[in-house]
């Protein structure tokens, strides 16, 4: 019988554990059309003052670790998983999440109508970040096939397997597009 | 009453909320006394944890409480206590219960503190000495000592009795196939991870949010390990995130969130990382033997599937792995069996169509390999050998359209046009080859109960407590109920996932349409006799002497058929009647009798064309067409999605699922989405769908069979089968990784 002693998770042993907490640090955010300004703690991901600090809760958390893309918003127009981004980075920029996207009338964004239509989701948690994703894969103007498509948008997972019907709906947004 | 809906496609009726992220998962009700817990994951896979030391932890500010075995709170002391709904045979793991470790990766310790990143960052801080104990995690070292298991897993059917004498007939069979089976143990990893919120109500009362496939498993759990009367706990799971099987069963993260909510009096939740979502259930290893043998004519003489699965040591988890290679086709001689070996992992789980893609991954490879042998094309082989009844039970089938879906399906794909020999087919770099298999899956029924609720304003609840886990439940139980009074869906909303509402079986077997469709279609028509009966008694009513076939309810009105102008308005039946609004409860159940005499199946027949590079060993699955025969399809268009995520999962297990355990330290090493592969959008490509017209008035009462697991079932074997087609190699292990490909020699 060997004795170990393990850290409790392996491949983190803090160097000197400290009780005292970082202290909080002044942010500027325009969320969703909506400036505020928040105090948030350094270790704080844009993730994660999304969800708990602001109960946006649509941001999903797949991953927590830049693997999945469910927590993909639009940082300043562009598209990037936001577990992987501290909250205090982004002083100043402009967030939009999925709460973000339809008209204050209610009104769907044509990608959240295409989705509808194309039944691309089951159980919807992967949604809101392929949504988003490829509303930021349009404005980037890069995709033009099918295969173009699948390629750039396979930083977002879907277990329930919805991908065919992700790429048409995404097509169909991109010929309406193309069509204007 | 006439049907407008059923049958059609139609878009979800949760989608506004899924597309605008207003759909609340389990982890995202929240309160505002709501602490975080963190799990504390174990070290090693075996042994005794010899001291825990929490101090660090409980120094950091805004940590609440560190809850370990030595100081948990006392819940039940029999293990029966938490056995839940489909619990297999065995001990339930217990969290927290005491210093045993008994699979690597258990909970330890939940730290809860005031906001999630003080308690992550407190759980790094305790600190945890353990005993280590030899243990072994390797299915093959234990196979000596495999088992039948002694007590037989409820609900799940053990190997048919063996018919004939496969091994005498084996021997004299002119030709002979015969060879191991292997599937990478696989973890359901839905994009939502576990999670619990508990929301403290105050004496002693919670509602629990648990990412569950059934509230009504999760409450019956929580008031029996926690020994609280029902009315004090509720589960409500609106949306569950992808379960694929993991939500069938309570999961730890519940009965931690529980356990420190009722003891702080407070409202808590755990979300567990994507790295735990690899310490609970999973598709089994197992080690399979197929022998066919067949006459030169084809015609299978013997068949023979034997399995070795692993199992916890504290569970004895069994799935229908084998039957279907002893119902599947027509042959006099079977043999099949199925063993466990226990290893010190956790205990195994449903996986979507549990048993059933695994099973038929060795047997329709076999077929594939049989065909060869015998020169025959792999679809002539099986319709050779084709079986009008389930011969494993003689008993016939409720219907089987399998021989219209080989047709359809072969047509759809341009089967005639394939050359058989392998490495026949080639474009630019790489060799083409086309795949086929059989896919069945069991059509069930289980005993559901449904409410309708009309009110006044014409709008019509309906409400059982299954559950919607992506499948589309929400959208065709209101289709039915719309259908079943003659309403547009608007008026409609259906309700799912709340413990409180008519009792429901946990959603999963593919039995969730049949069985809620049913019991709401009966509550539905039970609502709409009393509104006959309401309106016809009323004082001079115009419909005193109408029969309830030549009525119609539209825009508020009870109306003739023939003259519109008679009618009743809704307002004044319900007056009639003396009552606000109109609601019935009733109860759907198989016919004991049907099952007695028949067996239910859907069936699917799946070609699969492949691309490989061979020097790179790189596989791409370009085209899949899964004729499907399963009854009656409610909604085409969410069943089409269904059998396409089912493929998009065989795709996975053909090519990229593998939870890779290091046997030294008992532990899966790729516990995370960048090294646990899964399909991703580059590698899908066309799938199509074919539903197959069958008519079946004996599974439910809705002709409905059911199409949850169907797409999966058969789909990595029709890629293995198209992977040698095109190279000549012959893989008899999944995933098929690169290094097999480039490994593994040409058959001769
Ligand atoms: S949660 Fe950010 S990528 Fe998965
Ligand atoms: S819809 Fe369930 S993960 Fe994509």
């Amino acid at each position: 019988m060997a004795d170990l002693d393990l850290p409790a998770r392996q491949g983190f042993t803090p160097d000197a554990p400290s009780a005292a907490l970082p202290g909080e640090i002044p942010l500027t955010l325009t969320i969703n059309g909506e400036r505020r300004e928040l105090h948030v703690r350094p270790w704080t991901t844009l993730l994660d003052l999304l969800r708990e600090d602001l109960h946006l809760y649509g941001t999903k958390k797949g991953c927590d670790h830049g693997q999945c893309g469910a927590c993909t918003v639009l940082v300043d127009g562009q598209r990037i998983n936001s577990c992987l981004a501290l909250a205090v980075s982004k002083d100043g920029c402009e967030v939009t999440t999925v709460e973000g996207l339809a008209a204050p009338d209610g009104a769907l964004h044509p990608m959240q109508e295409a989705f509808i239509e194309h039944d691309a989701f089951q159980c919807g948690y992967c949604t809101p970040g392929q949504i988003c994703s490829a509303v930021g894969l349009v404005q980037e103007g890069h995709a033009r096939t099918p295969d173009e498509i699948r390629e750039q948008m396979s930083g977002n997972i879907c277990r329930c397997g919805a991908y065919t019907n992700i790429v048409d709906a995404i097509e169909d947004v991109l010929a309406k597009e193309t069509a204007k | 009453m006439h049907e407008t809906h059923f049958g059609s496609p139609r878009n979800r009726v949760d989608g506004r909320l899924k597309v605008t992220g207003a759909a609340p998962y389990a982890g995202e009700f929240t309160a505002p006394d709501l602490a975080h817990g963190y799990v504390v994951s174990g070290a090693i896979a075996k042994g005794r944890i010899k001291s825990i030391d929490t101090k660090a932890a409980l120094a950091v500010p805004g940590v609440v409480q560190v809850f370990t075995h030595e100081n948990r709170p006392r819940t039940a002391f029999r293990s029966n206590a938490y056995q839940d709904e489909v619990a297999p045979p065995g001990k339930p793991f217990r969290a927290l219960y005491d210093e045993r470790i008994v699979y690597s990766g258990q909970p330890v310790a939940l730290v809860v503190a005031e906001d999630f990143e003080i308690a992550r960052y407190a759980a790094s801080l305790v600190q945890v000495t353990y005993e280590a104990e030899p243990h072994e995690t390797d299915l093959e070292k234990v196979r000596g000592k495999a088992y039948v298991p002694p007590v037989k897993r409820q609900g799940i059917s053990p190997p048919p009795k063996p018919r004939g004498d496969s091994e005498a007939a084996f021997g004299n069979s002119p030709v002979k196939m015969e060879a191991g089976y292997r599937i990478a143990i696989e973890h359901h990893n839905p994009m939502e991870p576990h999670a619990t919120t508990v929301v403290w109500e105050g004496d002693e009362r919670i509602t629990v949010h648990d990412k569950i496939q059934g509230a009504q498993n999760s409450q019956s759990y929580i008031t029996s390990v926690f020994g609280l009367p029902n009315s004090d706990v509720r589960v409500i799971s609106p949306f569950v995130g992808g379960a694929f099987g993991s939500g069938l069963r309570p999961q730890y993260q519940l009965f931690l969130a529980v356990m420190a909510a009722l003891e702080l009096k407070r409202s808590v939740r755990v979300v567990l990382t994507r790295d735990q979502m690899f310490t609970m259930g999973y598709r089994p290893d197992g080690l399979q033997e197929v022998a066919l043998g067949a006459n030169q004519d084809a015609s299978l003489q013997s068949i023979r599937h034997d399995l070795i699965a692993n199992t916890s040591t504290f569970e004895d988890y069994q799935e229908a792995t084998v039957n279907w290679s002893a119902m599947l086709y027509h042959c006099d001689n079977v043999t099949t069996t199925h063993k466990l070996a226990t290893t010190d992992l956790y205990t195994p789980a449903d996986m979507r169509a549990p048993g059933a893609p695994t099973g038929l991954f060795a047997m329709e490879s076999a077929m594939d390999e049989l065909a060869y042998k015998l020169g025959v094309d792999p679809v002539a082989l099986r319709l050779r050998n084709y079986a009008d009844i389930d011969e494993s039970t003689n008993k016939y089938h409720t219907s089987k359209e399998l021989r219209a879906a080989y047709q359809l399906g072969a047509e759809r794909f341009g089967w005639s046009k394939r050359n058989p020999k392998p490495r026949s087919m080639k474009e630019g770099r790489e060799l083409i080859g086309w795949g086929m298999a059989t896919g069945a899956w069991e059509a069930q029924m289980a005993q559901t109960s449904a409410r309708a609720t009309l009110t006044a304003d014409g709008r019509l609840e309906v409400a059982t407590a299954s559950a919607d886990i992506g499948t589309g439940t929400y959208t065709i139980l209101t289709q039915i109920a719309a259908d079943a009074l003659g309403l547009p869906m608007e008026r409609v909303t259906t309700k799912l996932g709340d413990s409180s509402l008519p009792k429901s079986p946990v959603e999963g077997g593919s039995w969730t349409a049949a069985s809620a469709g049913s019991a709401v279609e009966l509550a539905c028509h039970k609502v709409w006799e009393t509104l006959f009966k309401y309106a016809r008694g009323m004082d001079g009513s115009p419909l005193a002497n109408a029969d309830i076939d030549r009525v119609t309810f539209h825009d508020e009105r009870i109306a003739l058929v023939s003259d519109p102008s008679r009618y009743v308005t809704l307002n004044d039946a319900l007056k009639a009647g003396g009552v606000e609004k109109i609601e019935a409860e009733e109860t759907a159940a198989p016919s004991k009798l049907t099952q007695m005499r028949y067996n239910s199946f859907t069936h699917s027949a799946i070609f699969a064309e492949v691309r490989v590079d061979e020097e790179l060993g790189q596989v791409r699955v370009t085209r899949i067409v899964d004729a499907v025969a399963a009854g009656r399809i409610i909604n085409p268009k969410t069943a089409r999605s269904q059998i396409i995520g089912g493929v998009v999962f065989g795709i996975g297990m053909a090519m990229h699922e593998e939870s890779m355990a290091d046997h030294n330290l008992g532990r899966f090493m790729n516990h995370n989405l960048a090294e646990y592969h899964v399909p991703a959008n580059a590698d899908i490509h066309g799938i199509e769908v074919i539903f197959v017209e069958e008519h079946d008035t004996l599974t439910s009462p809705l002709g409905v069979k059911g199409l949850g697991e169907i797409g999966i079932v058969g789909t990595a074997a029709a890629i293995a089968n198209a992977v040698f087609h095109a190279t000549g190699k012959r893989i008899r292990e999944l995933p098929i990784t690169i290094d097999k490909v480039i490994g593994t020699p040409e058959a001769v």
